[in-house]
Formats: C-alpha cells, sequence, structure tokens
C-alpha cells in the first residue's frame, strides 16, 4: 500500500469522479439556463458556480431571488441547504486534519457530495494511507467534476437550453448515490443508519430549508453508533 | 427579479463565504487535534446517515413527474441498489441501473 505513489491514487480518485459527470454536466447547464432565464448575466452566472460550487444550494437561492425575497434570506436558505457540508467536514478531519491550514482550505473548498462520499468510503476501506495519498485520492476525485462544472454552467448560460428531460437525467443524481453507498452497507450498523436516514428523511422531507435531512442524518448516525456499541458488547 | 447588480453580487459572495465556512468548519479549527471516540463512533456513519436521506424523497416523488412515484424510476433505483449490494462495484451499478430506467420509460413510456 505504502508502494503506491500519491500520484497512482490521483488517478484512481479521477476515474473514480469521473462516471458523476452524469450528474454534474446537466446540473451545472441547467444552472447556466435558469440563471440566465433569471435575469443573471454572465459574470454574475459564472460567480455562483465558480465560487460557491455547491449545486443545491445555488438553486435555492437563486429561487430565492427569483422571489424578491430579502438578500440576507437568499443566503441564508443556500446555508440552510449547505449545512451537511459541516457533517462532511467532521468526517473528513480524522483523517485530513493533519494537513497544512491551505490544504485543508483547498478540501474544503472543493468539498462537494459527490468527492466526500467518494474519499469517505476510500478513507474506511484503506484508513491506513499515508495523508498524501489520502490527499491525492480526494483532489483526483474533484479533478473532473470542478472544472466541469464551471464549463457547463458556462455551456449553459452561452446556449440557454438544457438537455431534454426525455433523457430522465434527473435520476443520474439518485442512480450514481446509490450506487456509491450500496457497496458501504457492510454491517448492520451501516444499514440500521441508512434505514433510518431513508425513513425520516422520507418523513421529514416536508420541513424546509432541508431541515428534515439534518435531523434524520443526526439521527441516523446516532442509530449506527449504538448498534455499532450494541454489537460489540454482543461480541465480547 | 428586482435585484440590483451589488446585491446579487452580495447573496453570491455572501453565499461564497458562508458555504465556505460550513466546509472548512471541523477541517479548519479542529485540525489533527484528536476527537473523543464516542464523536468518531457518529462520524464512521456520517456517508449512509446523510445520502439515503437526500435520495430517498428523490427516488418515491420524482420532480420529473411532478411527485407521482413512477415505476421506471423507482426500478431503476432498486437495481441499483441491489446490483451495488451484491456486486460491490460502483460502474456496474450505474450502469444497471440506467439501463432499468431507460428500458423502463420505453417500456411502461
Amino acid at each position: 500500500m505504502t508502494g503506491d505513489s500519491d500520484r497512482s491514487l490521483f488517478w484512481q480518485g479521477f476515474r473514480h469522479g469521473a462516471p458523476f459527470l452524469l450528474v454534474i454536466l446537466p446540473f451545472g447547464a441547467l444552472f447556466g439556463v435558469v440563471g440566465t432565464e433569471a435575469g443573471l448575466n454572465l459574470a454574475e452566472v459564472m460567480g455562483f458556480s465558480v465560487l460557491v460550487i455547491a449545486g443545491a444550494a445555488q438553486f435555492a437561492t437563486l429561487q430565492l431571488l427569483t422571489e424578491n425575497a430579502p438578500a440576507f434570506i437568499a443566503v441564508a436558505t443556500g446555508l440552510a441547504v449547505n449545512l451537511r457540508m459541516v457533517m462532511y467536514s467532521a468526517s473528513l478531519t480524522p483523517h485530513l486534519g493533519a494537513a497544512p491550514l491551505w490544504k485543508r482550505a483547498l478540501v474544503s473548498y472543493m468539498m462537494v457530495d459527490q468527492s466526500y462520499a467518494l474519499a469517505a468510503a476510500k478513507y474506511e476501506a484503506e484508513p491506513d494511507r499515508p495523508l498524501s495519498q489520502k490527499l491525492a485520492y480526494f483532489f483526483g476525485t474533484i479533478a473532473p467534476i470542478a472544472p466541469l462544472w464551471y464549463l457547463s454552467t458556462l455551456i449553459g448560460a452561452k446556449i440557454g437550453s438544457a438537455i431534454p428531460p426525455e433523457f430522465a437525467l434527473d435520476f443520474a443524481l439518485p442512480i450514481t448515490f446509490l450506487a456509491l453507498i450500496a457497496p458501504g452497507l457492510r454491517t448492520l450498523a451501516h444499514m440500521a443508519a441508512a434505514g433510518t436516514s431513508v425513513l425520516l428523511g422520507l418523513l421529514l422531507a416536508f420541513m424546509p430549508y432541508n431541515l428534515g435531512l439534518m435531523i434524520a442524518a443526526l439521527a441516523a448516525m446516532a442509530v449506527g453508533a449504538q448498534v455499532e456499541l450494541w454489537q460489540e458488547r454482543q461480541a465480547r | 427579479m428586482t435585484a440590483s447588480g451589488w446585491e446579487i453580487w452580495a447573496v453570491i459572495v455572501g453565499l461564497a463565504i458562508g458555504t465556505f465556512l460550513t466546509r472548512f468548519s471541523f477541517l479548519g479549527l479542529i485540525g489533527d487535534r484528536k476527537l473523543p471516540p464516542w464523536v468518531l463512533r457518529h462520524l464512521r456513519y456520517t456517508p449512509v446517515a446523510v445520502l439515503p436521506a437526500l435520495i430517498a424523497p428523490l427516488v418515491l416523488w420524482p420532480a420529473a413527474t411532478g411527485g407521482q412515484t413512477d415505476p421506471a424510476r423507482l426500478l431503476a433505483a432498486l437495481t441499483t441498489l441491489g446490483v451495488g449490494l451484491w456486486t460491490r462495484n460502483v460502474i456496474l451499478s450505474i450502469l444497471s441501473g440506467a439501463a432499468v430506467l431507460y428500458g423502463g420509460l420505453y417500456l411502461l413510456g
């Protein structure tokens, strides 16, 4: 394992990140189209995708801008949608916390659902890899995603037409995430956490600002941890 | 939209800084200090706790069908999950799910 180079880990991350372009390309193009139709100029549309780089939060904020909501409400809503990133940040800290500050800042800028989920799965499967390899893998996963997020936003804004709905690319997001989660359901604790997450995610979907997602996630983490403890006691 | 140019840029920059801070929070403040074991035990379940709740409503109530449960999409999701559990192969499960989705949309219309 230590025989692997940072370069090989980077390219492994790149290969693992590439399938998510199925999600990134249509989603980025859609933001370009919707943003332009809402009246943003090219610099503003690109400002969202380059500076914020968080699809769901961008759409939520844009929606409120078009409804003429006050600016701070628009920002607060986008931030609420992104609150799950705090949990992602905490979960990466045991693996990447020893990196220099500027690298941790770069990881933070590039922390999206896809790069986080791939890296978390990698670090859980191979926790003993050196820090440099863990970082290389993370940056590899985002290397195909971030540039094409910018580019697809630009293309959407310039051309003004999204990919037609017949292609059902709306469903690329659920399919790619399901494919990513399934191999991680290794233990009873993981399955109990995922089951809790699905159940509460559905029951609390009515809540505004993605609050249901946050509650479902925190409850599911607690269930996973409790089942793990219970299993450890059984094993003794 | 009635927001002026500077208001739009204030929203973009505010959202950018706020989003960065949520992502940087623990990575930036905790760094390489050790987290207590009970925290680590919870954090181990972060991916399987967040992502299923994120996608479950999208699977059962897709916006593309106006929130109506769509048999083709539901079957595609179950296929992806099943193939993923069985083979542990991400690419293969994505391809299987896509095949069932397009097959289902074609047949069930």
